[in-house]
Parts: structure tokens; sequence; C-alpha cells
């Protein structure tokens, strides 16, 4: 007895047991999807340097620099090869973890790298919860006070609130938690790393504006669950109301909010570059700026290729999160 | 399908919508909108302020003063000076024009790009058109501010290569925006008669697509403009914008966030800057792009006036109202409000009806006459704003007219609902077993296992097979009728005395319709319980109830045996109801019967029989007045002046 009419055939294929291919086939697209993307990654990363203008060895060591000079480094830097052989040695390194040499500091890249990567990955999982634990309450209490059009005051409140805190840029609202927390009431240390409070406010910097997104998103998929007929059906069960909200309608909106998380922690992975120089935070993201303006190309190039990867992973944790949640929706896609 | 099919004389109902405009008057009602208006003063501020600034007070803000060197705010310098004793505020009020300036570039670029990448796989042949698409979901992927990153680094450090960054950045966004509408518009008829005629794809994209796609272009462009303005103070801050001895906004909030412990106002004032234009482009795309869509503003509700109308509880029908023990709803004068946009609208106006214990009773009418709405309000399930009163509710001696909530438990356990649509009326993410046990769990106490023995109980006593294996199941394994099966097993995990069946079998197989009507009058007769079956289809209640209730216009005008449904009708409207049910006598060269004339809106209810209009026996009478349900015969009540039995 399996549903067929009405029903969409992929579910029917799901009902009928067709599961396990289902699954395989929504595994296999988004492994080629992965690698696809991280091919494009590399090959973008590797194209940045040759897509750099006259010569990037000349623009490190300056007009100064005697013609012997500049050829040695070219030659150390494996510029004066062929491209291709340049490429397949740049692929060859990546896999085996080999990202070339700091041109500032003669340090590995990959060293540099996984000392930064730490206190980097850090603000940004740290971010994402304090924006989700934050959102999600929040969301779902404002759409049940203001359910069916009621406190049309408080609605229009939040709404221009959370409008204008998504609208202002991390690293604006950064300052004005220096401003406040740090420089008048003296409360936070406003730069470095060093004990627990020294995160609360990068921490609160990159999480306040999606927050505020994700609170609005969750409260619009919360009146649009709530107007489902099956609220209805749980309303006439009498159960309580913290019960229709959190046990029936809210699983139901989640869908549609990890899909928007996903694309804000995505950009909270780019907005702890301008963050941590905000706050002076030793992490990937400062060492990136410093070394775009010091031309340190193999250094910028590594960092470039482990955002491009964080972001790449992220996408892929809230696909597969998607899918678990709501199978239909994976399977219906592949 | 239905048995009543509405309207074929009547002329076309008049369709209010927003008056037609251009897009030009389309703007201008956005300029005219609170919202609209601010946004618009905001960015003509910012604009006009990015023109006047640099004309006004370039000098101001370049006079280099060494006896005011990093001041803090003063009333000689309002936000203070910086290293080389500029003034702040001026330098501010300038770097509005290359500040935008480079944002609006940016964003030409960005558009530009996107277009091009956009629009390319319609351009060309369908493998590379993949291509550019693959490559550009990829991009989208990446945040904007990681791709401006990377080609800064290509285009270099300074103001070209942060426009050409954050412009390139955003192109993705826009190419995808492209495509999706370049896609949304090619599929159309006039684009298929161009491609026909033999015009090329190019001039075809020139002249027939852009131009039709221009509007939601300039609006995302819009929001797009107040995104790179700060991206652009992004990296300006970073040092990879603007280089001294320019100076936008970002640079100089990157100046004086160094020295925000000794005067904060350098670095607060360009960021309140930042702030106020990125959020005046983007508020006044938002605007726009929100001014197409009217949003219907719900008024606010007057207090219904306690109107005891003797119309609506009638002499000749009170009657039952001296309650048995074994009356299991009571309900006198029952009437649901909503607020409408014109005053309080009235959908169920005065319904009164009493059900013994085993009886079916069928509530049958058009849609729009008030049958679901009325089921919904002898559950107390009617959500704010709507309003339900009642003269009396009791439900097995629990009076309901104060709300629900005191008689949770036995309303959860005794008065059960089976809705119209079983697809939607489970919830899509949790197990059938768990939907069923949990109203058990939450009325009677049981334990999961115990909830869960009872689950599998009721879905068996439904006739659904293996429940055992189904409790475990979602909705969407089940079938339409074995979710409906399982809708009227929810009903029987307590022990109810009333089923409230609204529309029961209309979204099902006719072959289902029949079984789930019998699974009903099976329980019915088995467990003494009562049924109150909501129907568009007289055929459907005339087979189950042994009481037929009519309702129009919010009323019941005629309530009647169903045995005399067929011949015994005395209402005209209850007549052609049963008129046009086409059944194998019915001559099929002949047009089907119809009920001329639509029911009326409940936001214009006329003052007399609200069928009138509609009615050919209609006279003067009708119009004036409305008439009581009032007794024509054992069991029988009628609202009409002209029913004679």
């Amino acid at each position: 007895m399996t549903s067929v009419s009405a029903t969409p055939r992929a579910v029917t294929d799901w009902a009928r047991g067709a599961t396990g291919n289902a699954w395989v086939r929504f595994a296999v697209r988004r492994l080629e999807r992965l690698i696809v993307s991280v091919w494009v990654l590399l090959t973008a990363a590797f194209a940045m340097i040759h897509l750099i203008p006259g010569d990037p060895v000349r623009a490190v060591l300056g007009p100064t620099a005697s013609p012997q000079l500049v050829q040695a480094k070219r030659h150390d830097l494996g510029l004066d090869q062929p491209l291709y052989r340049q490429y397949g040695h740049y692929l060859h390194g990546v896999f085996t973890g080999n990202f070339g040499t700091s041109l500032g500091s003669g340090l590995p890249v990959s060293q540099v790298i996984s000392q930064r990567l730490p206190a980097t990955l850090l603000l940004a999982v740290l971010a994402f919860a304090v924006a989700v634990l934050l959102a999600i309450p929040v969301g779902v209490l404002m759409s049940v006070v203001t359910r069916a059009g009621r406190a049309r005051r408080i609605e229009l409140t939040f709404t221009s609130t959370s409008v204008i805190l998504g609208a202002i840029p991390e690293f604006l609202l950064a300052v004005a938690l220096v401003y406040i927390f740090g420089v008048n009431l003296g409360w936070l240390p406003v730069a470095g790393r060093s004990g627990p409070d020294s995160y609360v406010l990068p921490v609160l910097s990159l999480a306040i504006g999606p927050a505020a997104v994700l609170a609005r998103i969750v409260r619009i998929e919360m009146l649009a669950v709530l107007q489902a007929d099956f609220v209805r059906t749980a309303r006439a069960k009498r159960l309580r109301s913290t019960a229709i909200y959190l046990k029936h309608a809210l699983p139901n909106a989640v869908t549609a909010t990890l899909t928007l998380g996903g694309l804000l922690l995505s950009a909270m992975v780019a907005g702890t570059v301008l963050v941590e120089n905000v706050f002076a935070w030793p992490g990937l993201g400062s060492t990136i700026v410093q070394s775009i303006l010091a031309k340190d190309y193999p250094l910028v190039q590594g960092i470039v290729f482990v955002y491009g990867i964080g972001v790449l992973a992220v996408n892929l944790v809230v696909d597969v999160a998607l899918a678990l949640l709501d199978p239909r929706s994976a399977i219906r896609e592949s | 399908m239905t048995a009543t099919s509405t309207s074929t004389a009547a002329p076309p109902e008049p369709v209010i919508r927003a008056p037609r405009s251009g897009p030009a008057a389309r703007w201008l009602a956005v300029l005219r909108s609170p919202v609209g208006a601010g946004a618009g003063l905001l960015l003509a501020a910012v604009l006009i302020m990015a023109v006047l600034a640099p004309i006004l007070w370039t000098d101001d803000a370049t006079k280099i003063d060494t006896n005011a060197i990093a001041q803090g705010s003063s009333s000689a310098h309002w936000v203070g000076t910086d290293a080389l004793g500029r003034d702040l505020f001026f330098r501010v009020l300038v770097a509005t024009r290359l500040s935008i300036e480079l944002a609006l570039l940016a964003t030409v670029i960005a558009v530009v790009a996107g277009l091009i990448l956009g629009t390319l796989p319609a351009l060309v042949g369908r493998r590379l058109g993949r291509l550019v698409t693959a490559l550009v979901n990829i991009a989208v992927a990446f945040p904007g501010l990681l791709l401006a990153l990377f080609f800064a680094v290509v285009f270099g450090i300074g103001a070209k290569g942060a426009v050409l960054a954050i412009g390139f950045a955003g192109a993705p966004a826009f190419a995808r925006l492209g495509q999706t509408l370049v896609a949304g518009v090619i599929e159309r008829d006039y684009i298929a008669a161009a491609r026909i005629a033999g015009v090329g794809r190019f001039r075809i994209m020139v002249r027939h697509v852009l131009p039709n796609i221009a509007e939601p272009l300039v609006v995302n462009a819009t929001i797009g403009a107040g995104g790179a303005l700060l991206g652009f103070a992004g990296l300006s801050f970073l040092g990879l914008g603007v280089q001294a001895p320019s100076y936008d906004w970002g640079r100089l909030l990157g100046e004086g966030l160094n020295g925000i412990y000794v005067h904060p106002a350098a670095a607060l004032a360009p960021g309140v800057a930042v702030v106020i234009a990125g959020l005046a482009f983007n508020l006044f795309g938002e605007a726009v792009a929100k001014g197409l869509g009217q949003s219907v503003v719900v008024g606010h509700l007057p207090p219904l006036p306690r109107r005891r109308s003797a119309r609506a509880s009638g002499p000749a029908r009170s009657a039952p109202s001296d309650s048995h023990s074994d009356t299991v709803l009571e309900v006198r004068d029952l009437t649901v409000t909503f607020p409408g946009p014109a005053g309080p609208v009235r959908p169920v106006r005065g319904v009164s009806l009493s059900i013994r214990r085993g009886e079916a009773i069928g509530v049958v009418g058009e849609s729009g006459s008030g049958k679901s709405l009325t089921a919904l309000a002898l559950a107390q399930l009617i959500e704010e704003p709507g309003r339900v009163e009642a003269a009396q509710l009791d439900f097995l001696g629990a009076d309901l007219t104060a709300g629900a909530r005191a008689h949770r438990h036995l309303l959860g356990t005794s008065f059960a609902m089976v809705f119209q649509d079983p697809m939607t009326s489970f919830n899509p993410s949790r197990r059938i077993g768990g939907q069923l046990a949990e109203l058990v769990r939450e009325h009677g106490g049981l334990s999961r296992a115990e909830a869960r023995g009872r689950a599998v109980d009721r879905l068996r006593a439904v006739r659904v097979p293996a429940p055992e294996r189904r409790v475990r199941q979602y909705p969407h394994e089940f079938s339409g009728g074995m979710r409906q099966r399982a809708m009227i097993a929810l009903g029987m995990m307590g022990t109810p005395a009333l089923i409230v069946a609204d529309e029961p079998t209309t979204a099902l197989d006719v072959t289902v319709q029949r079984q789930v009507l019998r699974l009903l009058d099976s329980i019915r007769t088995a467990d003494d319980v009562a049924i109150l079956l909501i129907s568009h289809d007289v055929a459907v209640v005339g087979q189950v109830c042994e009481r037929v209730l009519v309702m129009y216009a919010g009323r019941i005008v005629e309530d009647l045996p169903s045995a005399e449904l067929l011949t015994g009708a005395l209402h005209p409207y209850t007549r052609a109801l049963v008129a046009a049910v086409p059944d194998m006598r019915t001559d099929l060269r002949q047009p089907l019967a119809v009920i001329p004339g639509r029911p009326v809106s409940p936001a214009e209810q006329p003052r007399g029989c609200a069928f009138a209009p509609r009615c050919p026996l209609a006279t003067d009478k009708c119009e004036q007045e409305d008439p009581a349900l009032v007794a024509h015969g054992p069991g029988h009540f009628v609202a009409c002046w002209h029913a004679h039995g």
C-alpha cells in the first residue's frame, strides 16, 4: 500500500524501498559537485599568481633588486618552468600538504596556516553557535507573539531592528562594540586573543548580524508553518502550546532556516577576515591581509585555498544535514 | 464533481486591484509609502552630499593645521582632527563622493559582468552554456568578501584594483539573477514568435529579453550598490582599497580605529556615514522590491454587540435546549466574526444545533456557506483574529463559551476532528505512530510503550493493514485513504463522544470515499459516537446521516430528516442543491442543473433573506425581512417565507 497519487515520483520510489538507491544517487551527485568545486578552487588559487599583471617576483623584491636576484627567486618559486609543470607541481604539493614557502618569513606556508587556523576556526564556530542559539528562540518567540497580525508594534520593532542589525557589516558593528564595551565601559578587552573574555567582542561582532537575519527567517518560516493543516490537527489534539510550537511547528521550519544558516555561516568564514583585523586577532584573517600588503603570494595562495575549503566544507555539512532532516528534498534534487 | 456549481448567468464580478500603472507610476507609488519615502529621502540626501560636499568643503578637509593635531571633538572641529590636524568632520563629508563613486562603479561592473555571464548560456551553444552556468554556480557558493580578496590580489592594491575586485566579486550573484530572470522571460510567447520570425539570438536578447528584466535588475542593483559600498569600506579599512592621500570612509575608519581610545569620534563618524549610506541604498531597493506586492492591512475588531437576535434562536428551534443527559453537544446562537478591511465580517451568524449520543448529522452547503467554520468554532479551534461567540456552547456538560483551555483533556479525548486533506493534516516530519501516541501521552498519562500499543490497536481498529509496521512510517508513506483512516484512528485514541468530520472524503478517490464513510458509520454504531459530517456533497450526507442541516450564508436554512431530503425539502435552496446532483437518470445531453447567481460574500450580508437574490420565489418581503427557522412538521425546520409543506 504505497502512495501513488499526488506525490512526486521520487517520493513514491522512496516509499517502495528504493531508499538505498536514492541515497547513493544523492551521495554521488554531491561528491561530484564537491570534487569539481575543489578543482575550480585549486585552479583559481594557482591561477591567481599568474593573473597578476607584471612579474610578481619583481613586485615583491622592488625595482632596485638585481636581475640575478629576481632570476634566482623565480627559480626558487619554480616560476621559470612551463605553466603545465608548475600546475602539476602545485597540485602535487597541495595533496602532500606542501603549499610552498612564505616569501616574508621563509617558513613553510602550511606551518603558518596550522598556527593561525585554530584561532579563526574557534572564532567562526563560536560565532555561529551564538547566532543560532540567539536566533531560534527569538524567532520562535516572535512568531508566537506576532502570529495572525497580533502585536503589530512589537512586530514592527523587531522587523526594523533586525533589518538594520542585519545590514550593518560586522566590522562596523565591531567598531561600535569596541567603543561601547571597551572604550566607554571598559568591561572587555578590545584586542588580541588571551582569556575567555577576549572572545566576547569578536564573537558578538560576527554573530549579531547573522543572528538578526536568521531570527527574521525563523519567524517568517514559523508563521508559514503555523498556518499549516497539521498544526490545526495538533491544536485539535489539545496539546500544550509549547508542544505545538516546539514539537510540531519548529522542526518543519528548520529546513529553510538551515539553508539560509549555511549561507550565513559561509559568509561568516569571510567575515572573520575583517573582524580579526579590528581586534588584532591572531588568526588567518589578519595574516592574509598582511601577506597581501607584503605581496607574499605563496602565503596568500595558501590561505585563500584554506578559506575556500572552509566554505565548501560548510556547504557540504549543510547539504548533508538538510538531507538527513528532510530526506524528500535531497532525493527530489537528485 | 460537486453538486452545486455556481454562477453561469451572473455578470463577471468586478475585481478590485491596484490601479494599473507604468513603471514610472509604480516607482512614484513606492516613494509615497512611508518606508520608501524615508529611504528615498535618505538616498537623495546621500547623493546630494556626494555631489556638493567636495565642491563646498575640499579646502576645509585638506587644510593642515599643525596647532590642532589629533584632537578630540571641539566646537572648532566637531569630530576632531587627524594626525595632520585636518578636520575630520569635513573629511567625512567630502569622502562621500569618492565612497559613493567607487561603490557605484563597482556595482556597474558587477551588473555588466553578471549580465554577460548570465545571458551567455542563452546565447552560446548548449555545452558552453552549461559550463558557464556550472562555474557561476560554484562561484556563487563563495562569500563575496572572499572573492573580493582574491580579485584584490589579482588586480593589485589601490582604488582601481578594489573597484575591479568588488565588481567581479559581485558578478556571480548578478549572473545567477540574470540567468533566473532570462529563463523566466525567454519561454514567453512573444520570444518564441520572434525566434520563429528569424530574429537572431543576440538581437532577441537585446530587444526583447533585457527590457523585460530591467526592472528587477535595477532594484537588485540598488541593493547591490549598498553591498558594494559596505564591501568597499571593508577593503579600504583593511588598507587594500583607497590609498593616501585619497580617502574614503573605509580609510578614515581604519585610520580612526587606532586612536579609538583617545578620540573615538574619529572612528565612529565614518562608520556611521557608511551605515547610513549603505542602509539608504538597501532600504530603498527593498522598498521598491516590496512596492509591487501590496500587503493587506487587517483592521481592528470592534467589540461585538451582544445581539440576542430572536430570529436565530427562533422559538420553534429552542426546544431541544431542555437538555437530555444523552446530549453530546448543545449550541445556541453561534457566531464567528473576523475583522475585515471594511468592518467585521460574520461568516457564521447564529447557528443553533444539538447532537445526541450516536446521532449522525450532516451539514451541507456551498463552499463559503460557513459550514467548515461552524465545525472549527464548535471545537473552539478558530484562531485570532477570528472570534467565536455563543449564547450556549456545551460539550458533555462542559461550558465552552469561555474558551477551550479549561477543558483541554476532555476535548482532547472526547471531541475528535477529521479534516479534509489527510495529506496535509499530518505533520510530515514525524512518524504516524508518534502523532497518534502523543494524544494519549498528553491526556491519558500513558507511558511511551502503552501509547504506542494503543496506536497500533487503533490503527487495526480502522482496518489499516500491518499496523505494527505502519506506526513507524511517515505520513508520505501512506496512501490518501490510509492516511484518512489514520486520522480517524487519531480521533479514536481517546474515547470520543463526537467526531466532527469536515469533508473527510473530498480529497479521496470515489472507491476509497465509500470505505471511509462506512468506517465512520461502523464506529458510530459500535461505540455510540455522534458524528457531525460536513460536506458539500448532498449525496454523501444523505447516505450516512439521519438528519441534515442545510447552511446558506452562515445560517441554517433548513433542518430535516435525511429521508425527506430528496422529496420533502421545503427551502428553495435545499431543493436546488438536491436538483443539482446528477444521477443515473440525468439526461447528459442537457446542461447540468446549476443554482444561478453566486453565494453572497460574508462581507455584504443583505438585510433580508440571504438567498433572495438567487431565489425564484423571492418577493419584496424576502428582501426586507430575514425569515426565522420554524417548524414545518415533525423534525423539520425551515427558514423561508415561502415554505409550505
